[in-house]
């Protein structure tokens, strides 16, 4: 059965190589059928591959280049449950994008399509790889199609520059990546995960610190964690929308995903006497990010940039999940990332429709226009409240675990935190909701600065195709299921065995280790229901106050103005520029490590 | 010998973290997509720098293990390995940047990247 293991990885890359070769000759829907049908067959390898991995983590050596002893000198492929779900959920999110894509672009000529199975081949690899060097080889390929694709509408310059933006500061990270990888190489001589892991023992000296703060620098700068973040809402507010909900729901986790492979399998040893100050490190990069995106959340007015502010803020949620360093967050985090990749995508889908019927995704520009779709509006609707954790779905009950591990961590003040952003971001997306489907407030007119989309497709529609409704209500259908489905104990098993250092560095290198075991945590109480719900209302409150701002009584608008004094120095930061961007993400690296360094002896 | 050995010993390392560092504030400073991305090609080429250093041995051959006696002092192959692997996977990166600074040249005549300001806030 472990002859399937390589398959996610080769069969994407091999259809697109067939599909650049022949892309002038075959015809558009033959390659809409192989895309599809590759992504597809994707999700069946690695729902297997997942069944088998949950009681036997798969190890496949690459060419048979077994490891003696201890020693691997191939490359392997280490499927463990985490890895082999994170590659699923991207090969369901190609396949909606893909569907999504069926009717959408006007002429989106056959490079789409091998771009789209580059990056399902890069995130597969990521995700199932054994080998530290190849981690950085997948981040590179599933970022070059990435870029590509972000930049798809060449003809238009603002999506150029978006890409160049995301291209630039996610090489910058690559880099950091590497240099750690080489460090680690020379103070280990080997490059499996397993491997380093072992030889690096537990013993914590400045090199295994510089190393950790490099990597996880170069992987949370593809996580869009606050400094690192300024790349994604110029990505995401101007790549064509399919590719939007690849890097929202799936690529942005990967990044974390990665920070929570290296550790667990090669840090958590050296730094495991110091998990205080890891916790306290991570979750203080969690909360700022959390916050930060969802103040600017609410501040945007074009539709695009406003999910993406929200998926900073989303994301943040996920890393406070794993700064907590115990199964039951980590659990919580991984039921967290599939429900809000699912609405997400849906929210960004819904957009796209909008996009495609009348040629604006302009808050503003919009509004009172989506009257006459008042099912789009009401799955709008549904999807923003999914975000604001409405029981008993997905976000609700991932971010129940984490909140509850961090009450017992003492971070229960944390709820606060993630309380605040959930209210901004639903609220910033129901706003948006009611003045374009019920052309409730007043229409501001004018740009205030803000992005002029190019229509992906000529001019206004009449009707929505059928395959982009198809694919925009099958997401949200899925995250409803996926949010009632009993996953809390079957994560919690993937999450402990994700964190199981021993078992990981064992079955690595092919040695067989006991499964470890992890209490189920308890569902969420009725306290965490009504808190949820209380969220879930404010957010339509503060959605009513913002729509209805003509109203408002002279001391609201008061603070109104306060409020936007603080937020304008914010939004000033956002300034497009890579070079400043650069310059961020070096202050992150150097406060990340100066704070490492002084405190980890 | 004796005096420079652990001065040599250092040498490359000192050389790789100055490259980074000169790349890393040309990126920051660049008004120049083209500038930009030699600036980026000039970082990365730290990385390189850095993984031969650290498989470097004194003393030690070509890692060709024909007509040399067993046990014959090498340089370590594996780090050229992933340098290779390092320069085709950038080689790509850098084209791709370069291909997009290009069109953006095309409509708007500028390669500044100040130029659009619609990116912001």
């Amino acid at each position: 059965m472990t002859a399937l293991a390589p398959l996610p990885v080769a069969l994407p890359l091999i259809v697109a190589a067939l599909l650049a070769a022949g892309r002038h000759w075959w015809p558009r829907r033959l390659a809409d059928g192989f895309a599809l049908g590759v992504a597809l067959a994707n999700v069946v390898i690695d729902a297997r591959l997942l069944l088998l991995a949950r009681s036997h983590p798969i190890v496949y050596w690459m060419g048979g280049w077994y490891p003696r002893g201890n020693v691997a000198i191939g490359v392997s492929l280490a499927i463990d449950p985490m890895g082999a779900g994170l590659a699923l959920f991207a090969g369901v999110l190609v396949a909606a994008a893909l569907i999504f894509s069926l009717q959408y672009f006007d002429s989106v000529g056959r490079l789409f399509h091998v771009l789209m199975l580059c990056f399902l081949g890069g995130m597969s690899g990521f995700a199932l790889t054994g080998d530290l060097f190849n981690l950085f080889v997948w981040f590179e390929v599933m970022g070059a199609a990435a870029y590509a694709l972000c930049g798809y509408k060449t003809e238009d310059p603002k999506p150029l520059q978006g890409a160049l933006n995301f291209a630039v500061t996610n090489t910058v990270g690559a880099s950091l990546a590497l240099i750690a990888i080489a460090l680690l190489y020379g103070r280990t001589g080997a490059l499996n995960l397993a491997q380093i892991g072992q030889s690096l023992g537990s013993s914590l000296d400045p090199l295994a610190v510089i190393a950790f703060t490099f990597i996880s620098c170069g992987f949370l700068i593809k996580a869009a964690i606050v400094p690192f973040h300024f790349w994604l809402d110029d990505a995401h507010a101007v790549a064509p929308t399919p590719v939007c909900i690849l890097f929202s729901g799936v690529m942005v986790q990967l990044g974390l995903y990665g920070v929570v492979r290296v550790y667990w399998s090669v840090f958590a040893r050296p730094f495991g006497p110091h998990q205080a100050t890891i916790t306290a490190l991570l979750a203080g990069l969690g909360v700022a990010t959390t916050l930060v995106g969802a103040v600017m959340c609410f501040a945007q007015r074009n539709l695009k940039r406003l999910l993406a502010f929200s998926t900073i803020s989303h994301t943040g949620v996920m890393t406070l999940g794993f700064a907590l360093l115990k199964p039951a967050a980590l659990a919580g985090s991984m039921l967290y990332m599939l429900s809000h990749g699912g609405a997400k995508a849906a929210l960004f889908l819904f957009t796209g429709i909008l996009l495609h019927r009348f040629a604006s995704v302009d808050e503003m520009e919009l509004h009172g226009r989506g009257r006459q779709l008042p099912g789009l509006g009401a799955m709008f609707g549904l999807g923003a409240l999914l975000l604001a954790s409405l029981p008993p779905f997905g976000l609700f009950t991932g971010e129940a675990l984490i909140i509850d591990a961090a009450h017992e961590s003492g971070y229960g003040w944390l709820h606060g935190v993630t309380w605040v952003a959930a209210v901004l971001t639903a609220g910033a997306i129901l706003r948006a909701g009611a003045h374009i489907f019920l052309g409730w407030g007043r229409k501001q007119p004018g740009k205030r600065g803000q992005i002029e989309e190019q229509p992906e497709t000529r001019g206004g529609h009449d009707h929505t195709p059928p395959a982009m409704w198809a694919a925009a209500a099958g997401l949200l259908l899925v995250t409803l299921a996926l949010g009632l489905a009993p996953l809390r104990a079957g994560c919690t098993q993937i999450a402990a065995l994700a964190m199981d250092t021993a078992g990981y560095q064992a079955r690595g290198l092919d040695h067989p280790a006991p499964l470890p075991s992890a209490p189920v945590p308890a569902a969420p109480d009725g306290k965490a229901i009504f808190e949820a719900l209380a969220s879930c209302l404010a957010a339509v409150a503060l959605a009513g106050i913002a729509v209805f701002r003509g109203f408002w009584p002279l001391w609201l608008g008061g603070i109104s103005r306060a409020l936007d004094g603080f937020i304008r120095p914010l939004r000033a930061l956002h300034s497009g520029h890579v070079g400043d961007y650069i310059a961020w993400l070096t202050l992150g690296v150097a406060i990340l490590g100066g704070v490492l360094t002084l405190t980890l002896r | 010998m004796s005096i420079l050995g652990p001065v040599m010993g250092w040498f490359g390392y000192g050389v790789a973290v100055w490259i980074f560092c000169v790349g890393l504030f040309g990126l920051v400073i660049s008004r120049n997509w083209i500038h930009l991305a030699i600036c980026l090609s000039v970082m990365q080429s730290s990385t390189y720098v850095l993984l031969l250093e650290i498989g470097f041995r004194t003393g030690g051959t070509a890692p060709v293990f024909a007509d040399v006696p067993v046990g014959t002092r090498a340089v370590d192959p594996v780090v050229q390995a992933l340098m290779l692997t390092d320069i085709v996977v950038e080689a790509t990166v850098l084209a791709l940047i370069v291909a997009l600074a290009v069109q953006i040249h095309r409509p708007t005549g500028t390669l500044d990247p100040d130029h659009l300001p619609e990116l912001s806030g």
